[in-house]
C-alpha cells in the first residue's frame, strides 16, 4: 500500500508528509521532519518525554499515530522561542539549574507551558500534578518545580506572552 | 508496530459502513492509551488488527448534553479532560468527574475517552465503577441497528465486552441524580497520579425527604473481579435504613463478601478485600454527609 500524504503545521509552518499509518507523530516529528527536540523515552505513554500540543492539547505524541494528526496544528519544543528569545520557562530552567542530563526537558517544558497557558498562578501541588506524567531521572524535581513557579510569576510580570 | 491500514471516516454511518466493506480484522481507535500501547507491546488479547477505524471525527460520538426528565447524554467520544471539567458531570455526577480526573497525567486525560475506558475493559478502569453507580446505559450501534444495554451487562470479563465486530458504544445516558443525592469515586494507589488502581470504590446515595432514611443506594467496585461489580446485597442491605453508622459498617461487610480479589502485582487478594470494607464505609459515610448538605 501506497504512503497516505497528510498535513501538519508545525509550529506554525505547514507540511505535507507521506507517512505509513502505524508511524507515531513522534517518529514523523523527528526522523521525517528533523525536529528532534522531542524525545522517546518509554513509548509507552508513561514518562512524558514525547510532549507536544496537539490542536492546543497536551498529549504524549510516541502514542499517538501520524494519521490521527492529520490537518491539525502542532507545537514542538522548537516552536517556544520566538525571535532568538527563549520562552520564560525555559529561560527559568537555565537559571534555576532545573536541567541536568536534559532528556526530560523539552517534555518537562511543554507540559509546563501547557500548565500556564491555563493556569497562570499555580499552586507548588499544581505544578506537580501538571507534571505527574513526565519523568525524570536526574533531578529529583525540585529544581524543576521552582524554574515552573519562577516562570510563572515572570510572565504575570511581563504580563504574559504566549 | 506491525503494519495496519487506517481510516478516518467523518461519520458513525460511513463508519459502519467500513467495518462492513473490509470485513473482518478490523478496530475501532479512539484515544489510543489502551489500543496503541497494546499494538506497540503485544500485550492485547485480539489478533493484531489488519485496520483501524479512527472515531476522532465522529460527531455522533461527542454529544453532551442534560436534560431534566431523560439526564445526562455523554458520547462516548469524550475525552477525560472534557468530562472532568464538564460542569454537569462535576455538580450532578460528581463520582464520574472524580473518575475521569484520574485516568493517568494531563496529557492521557487529553486523549483518552470515556468510551474507550469502558471499551477495553480492564476490572481496574477508572470510569467504570462511578458509570456503574450512576445507573449508566450504553448505546451500542451496528450493522443490524442500535440497542441500549445497562452498562453492567456490558463486560463479559478482562478485555471483553458484548460489542461484536463492526458494533460500536456511541453513548451513555445516565439519568438524573434524585434530590438529596451525592456521589464519590474513590481509588487507592500507592502513588497518587499515574498509577493503576488497586481497588476502585464509587458510592451514590439519595436521602428520603425528611433525610432520615435511605431511599437509593448504589456500591460499584474496581479491580476486585474480573469486571467491574455492583455490590448489590450491601446495596439492598442498606436500602430503607436510616444511615447509622452500624448500619453502613454492615453494607461495608456484605461489599467485602461480594468482592471476588486476585492477587496480582499490584496487591494480594487479602488486602484488597480490606480495601473494599474500608473505602465502601468511608465513602458512604462522606456522600451521606454530602446529600445532607444538598
Ligand atoms: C500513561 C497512561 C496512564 C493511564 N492511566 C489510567 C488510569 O489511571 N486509569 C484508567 O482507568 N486507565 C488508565 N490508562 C488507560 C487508558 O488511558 C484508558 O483506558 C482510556 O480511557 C482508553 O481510552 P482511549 O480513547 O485511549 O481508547 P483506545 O485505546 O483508542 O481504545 C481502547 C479499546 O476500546 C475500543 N474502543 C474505543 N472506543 C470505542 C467505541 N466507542 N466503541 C467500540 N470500541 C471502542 C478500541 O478498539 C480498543 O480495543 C492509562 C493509559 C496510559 C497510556
Ligand atoms: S516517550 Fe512518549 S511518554 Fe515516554
Ligand atoms: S534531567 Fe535527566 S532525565 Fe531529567
Amino acid at each position: 500500500m501506497p504512503k497516505r500524504v497528510i498535513t501538519l503545521t508545525v509550529n506554525g509552518e505547514t507540511h505535507e508528509v507521506a507517512v505509513e499509518p502505524w508511524w507515531t507523530l513522534l517518529y514523523t516529528v523527528r526522523e521525517e521532519l528533523g525536529l528532534t527536540g522531542s524525545k522517546e523515552g518509554c513509548g509507552t505513554g508513561d514518562c512524558g518525554a514525547c510532549s507536544m500540543l496537539l490542536d492546543g492539547r497536551l498529549v504524549t505524541s510516541c502514542i499517538v499515530l501520524a494519521v490521527e494528526a492529520d490537518g491539525c496544528q502542532v507545537t514542538t519544543i522548537e516552536g517556544l522561542a520566538q525571535g532568538g528569545q527563549l520562552h520564560p520557562v525555559q529561560q527559568a530552567f537555565v537559571e534555576k539549574g532545573a536541567v541536568q542530563c536534559g532528556y526530560c526537558i523539552p517534555g518537562m517544558v511543554m507540559a509546563a507551558y501547557d500548565l500556564l497557558r491555563r493556569q497562570p498562578d499555580p499552586t507548588l501541588e499544581e505544578v506537580r500534578l501538571a507534571l505527574a506524567g513526565n519523568l525524570c531521572r536526574c533531578t529529583g524535581y525540585t529544581k524543576i518545580y521552582e524554574a515552573v513557579l519562577a516562570a510563572a510569576e515572570r510572565m504575570r510580570l511581563e504580563g504574559a506572552r504566549g | 508496530m506491525r503494519p495496519f491500514a487506517h481510516f478516518a471516516p467523518r461519520s458513525l454511518d460511513e463508519a459502519l459502513d467500513i467495518f462492513r466493506r473490509e470485513g473482518e480484522g478490523g478496530r475501532p481507535l479512539a484515544g489510543g492509551t489502551d489500543l496503541v500501547v497494546q499494538l506497540k507491546e503485544g500485550g492485547h488479547k485480539f489478533p493484531y488488527p489488519r485496520y483501524l477505524v479512527s472515531l476522532r471525527r465522529l460527531p455522533e460520538l461527542r454529544a453532551l448534553g442534560w436534560h431534566e426528565e431523560q439526564g445526562l447524554r455523554l458520547g462516548a467520544g469524550l475525552t477525560m479532560a472534557e468530562v472532568a471539567s464538564n460542569d454537569w458531570v462535576r455538580q450532578r455526577y460528581p463520582a464520574l468527574a472524580d473518575g475521569a480526573g484520574l485516568v493517568g497525567s494531563r496529557q492521557t486525560m487529553n486523549m483518552a475517552t470515556v468510551g474507550g475506558n469502558v471499551c477495553n475493559a480492564a476490572p481496574s478502569a477508572d470510569t467504570a465503577p462511578p458509570l456503574l453507580a450512576l445507573e449508566a446505559q450504553a448505546r451500542i450501534v451496528g450493522p443490524q441497528g442500535e440497542r441500549l444495554l445497562p452498562l453492567e451487562e456490558f463486560w463479559l470479563g478482562p478485555g471483553e465486552t458484548v460489542l461484536r465486530h463492526g458494533e460500536l458504544l456511541t453513548e451513555f445516558l445516565l439519568p438524573p441524580p434524585l434530590p438529596r443525592s451525592a456521589s464519590l469515586y474513590r481509588r487507592h494507589t500507592p502513588r497518587q497520579q499515574m498509577d493503576i488502581a488497586v481497588v476502585g470504590v464509587a458510592v451514590a446515595v439519595a436521602l428520603d425527604d425528611g433525610g432520615r432514611t435511605l431511599k437509593k443506594v448504589r456500591i460499584a467496585l474496581g479491580a476486585v473481579a474480573p469486571t467491574p461489580i455492583r455490590a448489590r446485597r450491601a446495596e439492598a442491605a442498606l436500602e430503607g435504613q436510616a444511615p447509622s453508622p452500624e448500619a453502613i459498617a454492615r453494607a461495608a461487610a456484605i461489599a467485602q463478601e461480594e468482592a471476588r480479589p486476585i492477587s496480582d502485582v499490584r496487591g494480594s487478594a487479602a488486602l484488597r478485600r480490606h480495601l473494599v470494607g474500608v473505602m465502601t464505609e468511608r465513602l458512604l459515610r462522606e456522600a451521606i454527609e454530602r446529600a445532607r448538605r444538598g
